[in-house]
């Protein structure tokens, strides 16, 4: 097993990526302190200001400062992004490995209901959730991993499938083991490849859609302090004021570029 | 004396593995003159590939040349500027792989690749081109050339498209061709088939071979020199015949030991093992490479590393003790005793029918196993032989019949089967690759099994799995290893472990050591045999090595497109008289006479059984009746059965056992 180190010196890739996303983490938690202002403070003697010493990135149009509203931001996308990674993928996997392990009839069926999921837009699946059950962050979660089960269910479900065939999962059988214990004791661990990509991949994913749903106003409701929400809300000043969208949409793209890396650079580990 | 072909002169060729270069062909010296064919042999990780890869300047990007030179055609390959090496390697060398669909492009078909090569390399037009390419495939002794030609690679059979590399690889009339295992992918009876036709062509034109392989028996049917390798280095070369019939370094004694021979069975001799494997590149021994695995190793082997000397005429040897006719000290341990399995059967199919879709896949078996036996089947691949053993298994339910157990039938599926017939019927798998979880431990693989088939919990379990361990003579620390850092010998040992962690009463072994080098083969079937004479569990053994069947088997059932054709004692089905079907598996064997090889054909596929008897097609003596009336089941004597329209007294009585030539002086 190569140490951390050689993976460091041999993986330039991953290394950039999860400095890139460690430095928005870091900031996110230590916005409190190191905001220069509390991110929801109205000046109104201050609207629109460009720039400046005073405020870094300016300010929108109730005056509050942009730099701080960034800094703030974060957290919310950076805690939504995971945790609805994690359920879509717990959801994805529990759906694949079942449709992989249990007979062509069974499988063809869940993956025809998936596909059906899969053809229903994004946003017209989150307007469904959030007219039965309201906005806010929880439902963002549920929303963004209800999206991400079925590709992650499809990712698990082919490589599930190339396991099922092989001669060790039949000794399984053989002794009677029941179709849960394959699943999570003999086929689960030797998906943990394709899996830790398709979570890492997806986690990029999760922070695009999560501000998508904040720009469309599905998501957490103002005054919060929300990339997609910032970008949304400043959208008539694009011409006028570009730094109120230019700064949070810079944040979006640069935690999703230092996803991207990671997710490269594991997949380089996996599969060199 | 001309130019040699190829000539390797003091050649050591090094991967560089961590940032050290480490030797994996040291100080190879051989040549190759016009029309010779030179066989190359030895186990795994031996270096036989990268002499062959080496030999067309194909080395990998982690490996170089460190000492030495290759000449091909008397021009130093190293020297060679990259334009010439290209005409060199395209129009004078061809080399033929493993594994010929790999080497074919789907999406051509077979007359366009061939005709690409007179194109490319002899510039000719597109439509003699063609013409040449259907006539080079005629060469191949493919019938109906033309219509061959005009099909794409998956459309045509293993064979034929190994035939079609070969085509590929002659159009340009090299003047050496290199072979690298090819035709071990392949079925026995295709086999006998590509072997012929290389030895036409060795009669035919003068194209060298160098011809790589760990089969000794088609070595020696191809070669007439051959050179043994061991941890890069040769040990011996001489002439092909008298260096397997009377090997004098103990590294080739022992390889040759390793095989069955004609006659030999479980009952008498144990097949001679060679413990251990090759050394590691990175920790070669300070004298003889051999000498730690060597049964007559000296002290003084440890010091210096011997030389490469003649020992008689064309021979040489690595060895400063070389073997006199056959070594004494390579047939150890006492025998297994033989067993007679009269009793009531322990395991009976009674018109056993599985099919998919509307094909059948086996029909109508009928058959029985009794309590210590080991039954073998038998057949080329496609006749069904691995689909009963899934049948019997439990992984696979049958369409009509059944299968009991004491006389219980048994369930279709192993989970609706007790535990205790669970327990009593288990499986060892073909792939050493796949047959282990790679991600657990081995003493959590077997340690599972001994939980759920032996109902054996905490201390104990531990205990049984350490015994198992013990029983499969793998060393105690292999039980914290995950299968990824297990060769594949010790993978299958502990397949086997799992296979008897509950005490099973017949466990079935598909093609248990096809995948392992001889040496490894005979280790992992003196265990099998022991493991029977100690637990008493009868066997089911698949194979298509009729050499190993013949040495493990008690009783034959010989199988032809999911039928049995024959069935009885093994001594009596290789004796004869044989069902047609068997008579060309027996000749097909490599170590047969070419000469007795009867006509060829190929097998149809289950999905295209003719009407009457399915083998009438390829059989020389069908007679009209077999096309259309099945053949019944004719009795010869001492429970030995042949399903045939031809009375068994007018049935060829015996062709020579497998592996006639063997027979000289050494057993």
């Amino acid at each position: 097993m190569p140490t951390p180190r050689d993976l460091a010196r041999r993986n330039g890739t991953l290394v950039a990526g999860l400095v890139l996303v460690g430095l928005w983490i870091a900031t996110a938690l230590a916005a409190p302190w190191i905001a220069p202002h509390p991110p929801d403070r109205i000046d109104l003697l201050a609207v629109l200001q460009p720039p400046s010493a005073g405020h870094w990135f300016g300010t929108d149009q109730l005056g509050r400062d942009v730099l701080s509203r960034v800094l703030h931001g974060g957290a919310t996308v950076l805690a939504i992004a995971p945790a609805a990674t994690l359920l879509g993928l717990a959801l994805g996997t529990a759906v694949g490995l079942a449709a992989a392990c249990a007979g062509r009839r069974a499988d063809e069926a869940v993956m025809r209901v998936l596909d059906a999921v899969m053809a229903f837009p994004v946003v017209v699946l989150a307007m469904l959730v959030l007219a039965f059950l309201g906005a806010g962050t929880g439902n963002v979660i549920l929303i963004v991993a209800l999206v991400f089960a079925p590709l992650v269910a499809r990712t698990v479900r082919a490589a599930a499938l190339a396991e099922v065939r092989k001669e060790y999962v039949q000794a399984a059988r053989l002794r009677g083991e029941g179709i849960f214990y394959v699943m999570t004791m003999e086929i689960l661990p030797n998906v943990r490849g394709p899996l830790a990509v398709e979570g890492t991949v997806r986690l990029g994913y999760a922070v695009f859609t999560s501000a998508t749903l904040g720009f469309l106003g599905l998501g957490v409701q103002p005054p919060s302090p929300d990339w997609g929400l910032m970008v949304s809300e400043n959208q008539g000043l694009l011409t006028t004021a570009p730094w109120t969208i230019l700064f949070p949409a810079l944040a979006i793209a640069l935690v999703v570029a230092g996803l991207g890396l990671a997710a490269d650079g594991i997949k380089e580990i996996l599969d060199p | 004396m001309s130019v040699p072909v190829l000539q390797f002169d003091s050649v050591t060729i090094s991967y560089r593995r961590r940032a050290r270069w480490l030797p994996a062909v040291r100080d190879l010296s051989f040549a190759i003159a016009a029309g010779e064919a030179y066989g190359m042999v030895g186990e795994s990780g031996c270096g036989k590939s990268t002499a062959a890869l080496a030999a067309m300047r194909f080395l990998p990007r982690n490996a170089r040349l460190e000492d030495g030179r290759i000449d091909l055609l008397g021009r130093d390959l190293w020297a060679l500027p990259p334009a010439e090496l290209r005409r060199l390697r395209g129009e004078r060398v061809s080399m033929v792989y493993q594994n010929p669909a790999g080497a074919l492009n789907p999406s051509l078909t077979v007359g366009a690749q061939v005709a690409e090569v007179f194109r490319h390399h002899r510039g000719l037009d597109r439509r003699s081109a063609d013409e040449a390419a259907v006539d080079m495939l005629a060469r191949m002794r493919i019938a109906d050339p033309a219509r061959v030609a005009g099909l794409y690679p998956f459309q045509v059979s293993g064979g034929m498209q190994q035939r079609a590399v070969i085509a590929m690889a002659l159009a340009t009339e090299p003047d050496l061709l290199v072979l690298d295992e090819p035709t071990t992918a392949l079925d026995a009876t295709v086999q006998a088939e590509i072997l012929d036709l290389f030895a036409e062509l060795r009669r035919t034109r003068s194209t060298a071979l160098l011809f790589i392989s760990h089969n000794l028996d088609v070595v020696r049917r191809i070669c007439d020199r051959i050179g043994i390798l061991y941890a890069g280095e040769l040990v011996e070369e001489g002439d092909a015949a008298r260096v397997l019939a009377r090997p004098r370094h103990p590294y080739s004694a022992a390889l040759a030991a390793c095989l069955p021979r004609p006659g030999q069975r479980k009952g008498g001799r144990r097949l001679a093992t060679l413990s251990g494997t090759p050394p590691d590149p990175a920790d070669l021994p300070g004298g003889c490479a051999f000498a730690p695995r060597c049964p007559s190793a000296r002290p003084d082997c440890n010091a210096a590393a011997p030389a490469l000397a003649p020992a008689g005429p064309g021979r040489l040897v690595r060895c400063p003790y070389p073997l006199d006719g056959p070594d004494p000290h390579v047939s150890p341990g006492p025998a297994a005793a033989e067993r007679p399995g009269r009793s009531e059967p322990l395991l009976s199919l009674r018109g056993l029918g599985h099919r998919i879709g509307k094909v059948d896949i086996l029909r109508r078996i009928d058959m029985e196993i009794h309590s210590g036996e080991t039954f073998a089947l038998v057949g080329e691949s496609g006749s069904g032989k691995t689909t009963l053993a899934r049948v019997v298994a439990g992984l696979a339910a049958p369409d009509t019949g059944g299968v009991t157990l004491d006389g219980v039938p048994l369930a279709g599926h192993a989970r609706r089967r007790t535990a205790d017939q669970r327990r009593a019927v288990q499986m060892v798998f073909q792939t050493p690759d796949t047959t282990l979880n790679p991600s657990r431990r081995v003493a959590s693989i077997v340690g599972r099994a001994v939980r759920v088939l032996g109902g054996r919990r905490g201390r104990e379990r531990r205990e049984r799995v350490a015994e198992l361990l013990g029983m499969v003579r793998l060393p105690a620390p292999v039980a914290s290893s995950r299968p990824g850092r297990l060769s594949g010998g010790q993978r299958q040992r502990v397949a086997i472990a799992r296979a008897f962690a509950g005490t099973p009463r017949l466990v079935i072994l598909d093609e248990p050591t096809s995948a392992l080098d001889a040496s490894v083969q005979a280790a992992v079937l003196n265990l099998l045999l022991d493991l029977q004479a100690e637990g008493g569990a009868a066997y089911l053994f698949i194979s298509h090595d009729l050499g190993v069947v013949r040495y493990v088997a008690d009783r034959v059932a010989v199988m032809y497109l999911g039928e049995l054709v024959e069935v009885g004692p093994t001594e009596r089905v290789f004796a004869g008289p044989h069902h047609p079907y068997t008579a060309v598996l027996l000749a097909a064997a490599p170590g047969a006479d070419a000469a007795l090889r009867p006509v060829e054909g190929k097998a149809a596929g289950p999905s295209e059984r003719p009407a009457g008897c399915a083998f009438h097609g390829r059989c020389p003596h069908a007679l009209d009746r077999c096309t259309v009336e099945e053949p019944p089941w004719r009795p010869t004597a001492g429970g030995h059965a042949i399903r045939c329209w031809i009375a068994p007294d007018r049935l060829a009585p015996a062709h020579e056992p497998p592996r006639p030539r063997r027979a000289d002086g050494a057993s």
